[in-house]
Parts: structure tokens; sequence; C-alpha cells
């Protein structure tokens, strides 16, 4: 299936890594340019999951309706997060299911809309990345990406591929980390409960890095970790699978302390 | 009737589940007890997943034509001896039954499990008109004398660990000899099994629940897996079948169907160990059975529920799975919840049956992580419901105002793009610097709620957007 030109994709950079770590943007950039796709990052802001998952439709819709507009004329709109990805996918054409004008659009664009690594394996069929990192790894399979777009075998198929890169399995890796977006400032205690036993599967794999997909988890998972004192380094899986990590790892001190 | 519930308090419930020791140990049978077994079970049964859209379409279609099926059942029930009575709410049919009760001459009154039973609180009526009701169910019997609710539709002392049973059986059962050894879980058994036997023998009147109530011919069916429910309704005079209205099925066809499903997603077990379908009284050519057999219908608040946004919840067949699979369940357990139902079932459920005023905690204290419909043997959508309780919530302004004003300054940033990224470049410009030096902050203005138990991951400070529009765009220009 050769293409006459390259695949023009919208990087949805999601509103976290705009805000918190632009590092995941550029490396999910990177990725997706190695692939032989042309990047364009529209003015964006967020998804509008809050405001969708706080019950407040009107204001998700008017979200919607701009992602829907800033991204209709790409081929594809690839975001470095499941849940943004699924937000767009699965929920977009709901929120528009009783109104016939822009249901279409919001289909279209549900249609074309894919999570980073899925995106990679599942659209351009790649398997291997050029990427190198020493060390060993464990993987938490973020909610939304898992059971609304099934990422689960793609993000591994790339690790798999890193040099030098060991995986290894944590327990109830596809358990929810306790982030739920607003529910960890609602819920605290709650999250707080079911990030610690995380936080214990986590250690329990002795790894030296903690990678996921989406950003909000992976907040919530080294936060945790660095309130307990622990030093694993958590990262965006797509750091490590564009070799991109010169930036320290989420949570991390920009400087290392001299030792 | 008045509705005791604490889901008001659910974050009060929680707080103090969390510190609770005992009850946190006990909560990890929760895992270890029901996840792998209904992982196996589903991965033998190549068909699992076809049974499981094939239950769903048989609860559907029912639900769709449910006065149909209501009248066709009651005409089999009438038919083969029995008696149908609808009830409203749990007023009628706490009513109905104390009157069939009372009719039987009624002192001790022996029970199977049944949620309904819970709901409709028929134990504390029942005993208030002098009438003793009897939990045979092992757990229910356990809780009964712990005056308590279930915390799990199907294993209602799983919040209890056995020395704690132990306690309560020195407690109740004081003619036994006090110095009788009850360390191991299958004496306490032994125990149970013996006092209950009496009690069975005492009955006037048994009440058992329903898993299925088949239309095509009047019968009602339970699955237990002690037996107990084949004793309460086989050896009083009168048999009460106490159920809800969506546990109607068309045919015993349909029953089977679900059956295949129903105990794999619930304990993992092929089939329950009993599954025991009764149509009305004792014929002359039966060797047992009730001489009186009684149906009592509630809706008290389903049938408002068809054709509206929560009809799909009407689906449930109380299996358990969703809260077997849930991770808040897993950390609160089910008295948090403050009704008769928890987990992801009792968050859409007891809005629907007591309020969303009253119950309004629960559809919003969840992560949405989709584990529960993942595991619905019926597919309930059941994070998709709860979200549709946060929108009746925001749209009647029930959402706590703090809340919803800050929903709202967020909103007015996200719906205007330049704006945004002005004011988003220069807070995160500042933020970062702030935290660049450690990485991460442990105390933040107004997010108490995360720095409690997190630290906050300093962001790198350049937004995602002002540094393209610098590389990227500032190149091309």
């Amino acid at each position: 299936m050769k293409q006459e030109r390259k695949p023009h994709i919208g990087l949805f950079v999601t509103c976290l890594v705009d805000l918190m770590r632009p590092s995941i943007g550029f490396a999910a950039v990177k990725l997706l340019e190695d692939a032989g796709c042309s990047v364009d990052v529209p003015a964006q802001t967020c998804c509008g999951q809050p405001a969708y998952n706080s019950g407040d439709r009107g204001t998700t819709r008017d979200i919607a309706e701009q992602v829907m507009a800033a991204f209709e004329h790409y081929d594809y709109v690839v975001a470095p997060s499941g849940s943004c990805a699924g937000m767009i996918k699965a929920h977009y054409p709901e929120l528009f299911a009783d109104d016939p004008n822009l249901l279409p659009k919001a289909e279209a664009l549900a249609d074309k809309t894919y999570e980073l690594t899925s995106f990679l394996v599942d659209v351009l069929g790649i398997s291997k990345v050029d990427a190198a990192f020493s060390g060993t790894v464990t993987y938490h399979d973020s909610c939304s990406g898992l059971r609304e777009l099934g990422v689960k075998t793609q993000p591994r198929k790339l690790l798999s591929s890193v040099e030098g890169l060991t995986l290894v399995e944590m327990n109830e890796s596809d358990v929810c980390c306790g982030f739920g977006g607003t529910f960890a400032v609602k819920y605290s205690d709650i999250s707080g409960a079911i990030v610690g036993a995380k936080a214990r599967n986590i250690e329990e794999a002795h790894t030296r890095t903690l990678l996921a997909g989406d950003l909000g988890c992976l907040m919530n998972m080294a936060g945790k970790l660095s309130r307990d004192g622990k030093t694993i380094e958590v990262r965006h899986v797509a750091e490590i699978l564009a070799g991109m990590t010169d930036e320290p790892p989420i949570g991390a001190p920009t400087a290392k302390p001299a030792k | 009737m008045i509705v005791h519930t604490t889901s008001p308090q659910f974050k009060r419930n929680a707080a103090r589940a969390l510190a609770d020791t005992q009850l946190q140990k006990a909560l990890g049978n929760v895992k270890q007890g029901f996840i792998d077994k209904r992982r196996k079970a589903a991965e033998k049964l190549p068909e699992f997943e076809g049974l499981r859209d094939s239950a769903r379409d048989i609860k559907n279609h029912t639900l769709e034509h449910l006065d149909l099926y209501l009248e066709a059942y009651e005409a089999k029930v009438k038919a083969s001896g029995g008696h149908v009575h609808f009830a409203r709410n749990a007023d009628d049919a706490r009513d109905i039954i104390l009157s069939i009760c009372r009719e039987a001459g009624a002192k001790t009154v022996t029970k199977g499990k049944s949620m309904i039973a819970e709901e409709i609180e028929i134990n504390g009526h029942l005993q208030a008109n002098g009438i003793t009701p009897v939990e045979t169910d092992l757990g229910e019997y356990i809780i009964q004398l712990r005056n308590e609710l279930p915390s799990h539709i199907i294993a209602p002392a799983v919040h209890l660990n056995a020395t704690q049973v132990e306690q309560d059986f020195r407690r109740v059962h004081k003619d036994l000899d006090p110095k009788r050894d009850l360390s191991q879980p299958v004496q306490l058994l032994t125990e149970a099994r013996a006092v209950l036997r009496e009690r069975f023998f005492a009955a006037d009147v048994g009440i058992t629940g329903a898993n299925f109530l088949v239309a095509e011919t009047g019968t009602s069916i339970i699955v237990t897996n002690e037996g107990n429910g084949d004793l309460t309704q086989v050896l009083p005079k009168t048999h009460i079948v106490l159920a809800s209205i969506e546990k109607l099925v068309p045919t015993l066809e349909d029953a089977s169907q679900i059956l295949r499903v129903l105990a794999r997603s619930a304990t993992g077990q092929e089939m329950s160990v009993y599954t025991t379908f009764s149509t009305g009284p004792r014929r002359a050519s039966d060797a047992d059975g009730p001489e009186n057999y009684h149906v009592v219908l509630l809706d008290n608040g389903r049938s408002a529920m068809l054709g509206s946004d929560f009809e799909e919840m009407l689906r449930c067949i109380r299996c358990g799975a969703c809260m077997n699979h849930c991770p808040v369940y897993h950390a609160v357990g089910g008295h948090a919840y403050g009704w008769v139902y928890p987990g992801p079932m009792g968050a859409v459920l007891t809005p629907s049956l007591i309020g969303v005023d009253k119950a309004g905690h629960l559809p919003n204290a969840t992560t949405f992580c989709g584990r529960c419909e993942s595991v619905c043997p019926v597919r309930i959508p059941l994070p998709k419901l709860m979200r549709h309780w946060r929108e009746r919530e925001f749209e009647r302004h029930l959402t706590p105002a703090t809340f919803r004003s800050g929903l709202a300054f967020w909103g007015f940033f996200a719906k205007r793009p330049a704006l945004y990224r002005l004011v988003t470049r220069a807070a995160m410009g500042a933020l970062g610097f702030a935290g660049r030096h450690r990485g991460r902050f442990k105390w933040l203005p107004l997010a108490k709620g995360w720095t409690k138990y997190r630290d906050f991951p300093a962001p790198q400070g350049e937004t995602f957007q002002a540094r393209w529009k610098r590389e990227r765009k500032g190149k091309a220009a």
C-alpha cells in the first residue's frame, strides 16, 4: 500500500503534554516523522474530557466542535494518549448522536483518530523503532487506551525492538492506577489507596523505569513513587521509543544533584 | 418506608473503610477469590463472548416487551395454582408479604438469599410485627447476627474474617458448649448448618428471591451453592418468591443461556451447585413442596427506568463481577456505598432507586477505568450510565458549587485557543521555574487533594505549542 504522498498527521498534543511535558509531544513528532509522515500541530486546547466526565455536555460539545474543525483536513489525528484519543474516537460520536449535522463530522474524525503506538503499529505497520535504552522497564496499561482502543500489544511490540531494553511485566499491569481525572482530587483518599496498590506492584517488578502511554496516569504514579521516596524513573513510552531521554524523568529535578 | 442509607456520607464511609485494617485484609479476598476464577472459566468456554451477546440480547428483548411477558408469566403462575402480587413500591411489598405470613399464621420465616428482601427491609418489618425472620444463606445468616447490610451482592459477608464470625457464633449460640473448637472455617459451617436445620423445620413460610422468572412456564429459578434455598422453598407450607420485575425471561431456553454466563461471571463456576426450578405449589403427584405459592413482583422505580437513559441497567443479573473487578470497591468495600447495592452496579442502580440527590457520590466515585463493563456478562455500559448520572447532577445543579465554578473557569479558556495559549504559556513558565529545582511540588495551592498522597511533578516550563511555534513555525516563516 504505497501512498503517493506522505500521510499528513494532525498531532493532538493533549493538554497535559502541552502544559506539563512537551518533550512527549516532540518524541511523538519524531516517531511519526521517522515513520514517513508529515506532522502539523493546529491550534488546540483540550479534547473536552474533563467537562464530559463532569456531566457538562454543553461545554464538551463546544470544545469538540472546535477540535473537529481544527483537525478536519488531516489524513489522521494522532495523540500520545489513549485517554484523549479514546475521547475523540469513542465518545465524540456519542456526543453528537442526536445531531444529524455534526454526527458525520464526529464519526469522520473518530475514524481517523489513533493513539500513538496503535497508529504506528496498526495503521503504519511498523514493528521496529530506531532507539536504544539500557535497562529494565515495566509498562502500565492505561485504562482508556486498553479498554476503549485495545492498546496492549502495540507498545510492547515496539518496546521489544529497542536495543538494550528488557521489559518486565508487573502484576496487575491492566488495573487502574487511581488517577481518573478529577477523581484523583475529588476522592483523593480512595485515589491515594489505589495508586498505593499500583506503586507496590511497580516496585515489585524491580525495574529501573516505569512506562505508560498517558501522562495523567504517569503523573499520578510518578507523584506517588516520589512521595514514597522511590527512585524508579517514570517516562512516557514515546520518549523511550523515540530515544529522547535527555529530559529528566517525570517528577525528577532538572539538573541531577552532584553525587 | 424510610430508606436507611448512608450514601450521602460516602466520603466519610470511604475514609473509615480505608482506615479499617481488618476490612482491608478481608477485601484482599475479593481480588484473590474472584478475578482469576472468572477469567479461567471464561477462557475455558470458547463461546463465552458470544453467550454474553446472547444474554444481552435476551434481556433487551424482554425489556422491550416486559408488559407482555409479565402478563404471560402471571397467567402461567395462576394456571399452576400460584398467586402473583404486584407491588408498586417497598411498602406495598412489605404489606403483601406480611399479610401472606399472617394468613399462614407464621411465627418463623426462613429466607433464601434475596437482594430485593434487603431493598424492602423485610426482616425489620416482619420482626416489628412479631414474626421471626431467619436468614439461611450462611453469609446472610452471619450479617443478620451482626445486624449489618450485605457488603457484596453474592458474598454478603465478604468484609468479615473467620475470627469475627467465631465471635458472633459464640455470642449468639449460647446454648452450645462454650469450650467447643471453632478455629476452622469448616467448624463454623457445621455449626451454622446444625443451628439452621432446626429453623428449617420450624418455619411456617419460606421466602426466596429469584434469579429468573420464566414467562413461558411461570417458573422461578434460584441458583445457590449451599442448598439452603431448596430447603427454604420446599419445607414450609407457604413459599413466597420475592423478585423485581426485570427478572423475567421469555423461555426456559433463554434462562439456560444466561445461566451459562451467570456462575462463570460470578464465582468462576460452570454452574452453581444448585439450580432450582419451582413452578406453583405442590401437585398431588409431587413428593414434597409448599401448599401455597406466592410471587411478589416489585417495581420500586424500575418501570420508570424503562425507556430512560438507564434502561440498560435493568439487564443486570446480579453476578457481582463488576464489583469483583472494581478498584474502588477493592479499596473501600461494599458498606461505604451506603445502601443495598455496592460497586459499579450500585453506582448506577442506587441513584435510580433512592434518588441521585442521596446517592450522588456513587456515580462520581469512579475512575471510569471500564473494567466493570469489560466483564459484565450482559454488557451493561456501566461507565456510560454513571456519566449519565453526572449529567443529571450537573443539569440539576447538584454538582458542588466550587467544582462547577472550577469547571466553568477551565471551560472558558478551553474554548478560546488563543487566550489559552497565552495564559498557559505564562502559567507553565512560572510553575516550571518554581518547580525546576526539585522536579516536583510537595504542596500546591488548590491541589490539596492531589498533594495529600503524592507529589505533583513540575512542568518542563515552556508549553508544547509555544516551543513548536518557536522551533518549527519560526523557521518556516
